[in-house]
């Protein structure tokens, strides 16, 4: 699948726009990621970040622009042929399946790796359920979820969901990631604990993460670059430092002085 | 204790050796029971299986998938047509039988069409509209239904030494048996777990890779096929058929089958099915307010149990396990 171009970026995004009746969401984004890099996007409410993200895994259609992965175009593809072209997410308001257990949640993450036979199906013939039970068991070690195994989602404490979704989507084995707000509503420990393992899951799943969050302090904590949004536009691109000193990005924030 | 040493065990369909001992028994008293019961008992019995069938299929849809479904009686109708003029073609009974769940289950895809782009409420109506379709074409049409007469279908089941009504019973037992198994095990499968996936959050199922089309279709045609299987048998268990018997009034049925039986739940599914069939029973001299009981018990379930049947039966067997805890 890897395109051996040397320069060409994992994600490459140009000139996106969408729009919703009269109001330009995104209007002409470019962004570039490239492998194993953990990019940051910020910007207040309402300034875009979560449309580009459901842009890139195809929830909406964008009316202008172009998104690239591994150098071949998304657009147009349903959000399962994007997830089977190896892009996982997370969603901003938790999207669970809350009547499962967490154990079934993370299967469902290894649903395209199925080698899906209708008639092991009927007949219980659980090879491959075997199989991707010790993938999902790995990822219940990562994630610390060993008491929370078997308990119904619905049931689990709010940390625990959010950590959940982020290991449904790791199961997919994603080359890219995407979580929107992962530490949002977490406690201060729970925040600590998001922001290493956002770390740690670059450094062991070997994947580029892109996310959004409103966080600054934890953000430029984990970030390797961070890209600012206010009113669907790019304002500011560049290290953490850089970004959060940018005055376009303080005037977004705090307003003009 | 509950130890676990290996994934393939905790797979296991029956993984106690208590449940095992109950599921045997229970098992055991079916086969036993023609031999004790009266005639008639274990007619019910076997029309308990027929619909217990269909009752399995409705839920993998509406229970499982999230699909709401008003379109039963037509599926029903399809599936027993097609039993018949087979079965008077002269056609195998296991072949017509499989014939009508597949003619069922193929309307089942076109009628699941709709859902790609409805939900809830809009697609019953529109699944509420192809029962009434059917039923119409039915009623309007000598070809298909075989006329004022109706359709005699020809009863198959040759004596084997074994009083009709036993060698019938086992017949459909056997039958309501094998679709119960694939049942449980199709829900525990990658299949059931993109089902339930899709009734609970059809978003972030397709965000981590499950065909919508190819899902939500899948489910209409294994629960079409289903309940095409109960029209073939009840069209033999019968043998007649007319237009009437595959009114909207045979839809309710069913679904009240599934919602008093426990959404989401195969043993919820027959005891559902037991319930429609035993109420009319219980009564019979006031045949017209049958569906006001349905109605009434629907609104009971809904408020007090609403995962029906086969959730009060868990909190029973949860208070056993725990007694004298509680």
């Amino acid at each position: 699948m890897n395109k051996s171009g040397g320069s060409k970026a994992l994600l490459e995004i140009e000139d996106l726009s969408i729009s919703f009746g009269g109001i330009m969401a995104l209007a002409g984004v470019d962004l570039r990621l490239e492998e194993q890099e953990i990019l940051t996007v910020i910007g207040p409410n309402g300034s875009g970040k979560t449309s580009m993200f459901n842009c890139i895994s195809g929830v909406y259609r964008p009316n202008r622009g172009k998104i690239l992965f591994e150098g071949e175009s998304l657009l147009g593809l349903s959000p399962d042929r994007i997830a089977r072209r190896g892009i996982g997410r997370t969603f901003q308001n938790l999207r669970l399946f809350l009547h499962m257990t967490v154990l079934e949640n993370l299967l469902l993450g290894r649903h395209v790796h199925f080698r899906k036979n209708p008639f092991h199906a009927f007949m219980r013939i659980k090879r491959e359920e075997i199989r991707h039970r010790e993938v999902v068991e790995e990822i219940i070690d990562f994630l610390d979820l060993h008491a929370y195994r078997k308990a119904r989602v619905a049931d689990c404490p709010y940390g625990i969901q959010k950590k959940v979704e982020i290991g449904r989507a790791l199961a997919l084995e994603p080359k890219l990631l995407l979580l929107d707000e992962p530490i949002s509503g977490l406690t201060a420990e729970e925040k600590e604990e998001a922001a290493y393992r956002i770390g740690e899951i670059r450094g062991r799943y070997r994947i580029a993460v892109l996310l959004v969050e409103h966080d600054l302090r934890i953000a430029s904590r984990v970030a390797d670059r961070m890209v600012a949004l206010d009113y669907g536009r790019k304002i500011a691109e560049g290290t953490p430092q850089e970004v959060q000193s940018h005055p376009e990005v303080i005037r977004a924030y705090v307003g003009e002085e | 204790m509950d130890l676990i040493e290996s994934y393939r065990e905790e797979l296991k369909l029956i993984r106690k050796r208590g449940t095992a001992f109950w599921v045997g028994l229970l098992l055991g008293a079916l086969i036993l029971l023609p031999w004790v019961a009266s005639e008639y008992f274990v007619y019910l019995l076997t029309l308990i299986a027929i619909y217990a069938i269909g009752t399995m299929g409705q839920n993998l849809l509406i229970g499982y998938t999230g699909q709401i479904s008003f379109g039963q009686a037509g599926f029903l109708a399809i599936g027993a047509y097609t039993f018949g003029h087979l079965a008077r073609a002269g056609v195998p009974m296991l072949l017509a039988l499989l014939a009508a769940g597949v003619a069922a289950g193929l309307f089942g895809i076109v009628v699941g069409f709709p859902s790609l782009r409805l939900k809830g409420p809009y697609l019953a109506i529109v699944t509420l509209g192809f029962g009434i379709a059917v039923y119409q074409i039915l009623a309007n049409s000598e070809l298909l239904s075989g006329g004022r007469m109706g359709l005699s279908v020809p009863k198959f089941l040759p004596e084997i030494g074994i009083p009709r009504a036993t060698a019938v019973y086992y017949f459909h037992f056997l039958l309501a048996l094998a679709f119960t198994l694939a049942t449980y095990n199709l829900v525990a499968s990658y299949m059931g777990r993109a089902f339930v996936a899709i009734r609970d959050n059809d978003i972030a199922a397709e965000a981590i890779g499950v065909n919508l089309t190819r899902y939500k279709l899948l489910a209409f045609a294994i629960s079409s096929f289903y309940t095409g299987v109960q029209g073939g048998l009840y069209a033999q268990l019968i043998g007649y058929l007319e237009p009437n018997m595959f009114t909207f009034m045979e839809t309710i049925t069913i679904f009240v089958a599934v919602i008093i039986g426990g959404l989401a739940s195969v043993e919820g599914s027959i005891m559902g099915a037991a319930f429609v069939l035993l109420v009319p029973q219980v009564f019979s001299g006031y045949k017209e307010f049958i569906p006001v009981v349905f109605g009434i018990t629907i609104f009971i379930v809904l408020i007090f149990e609403p995962l029906g049947l086969s959730g009060r039966w868990l909190k029973i067997r949860l208070y056993w396990k725990n007694w004298p805890f509680r």
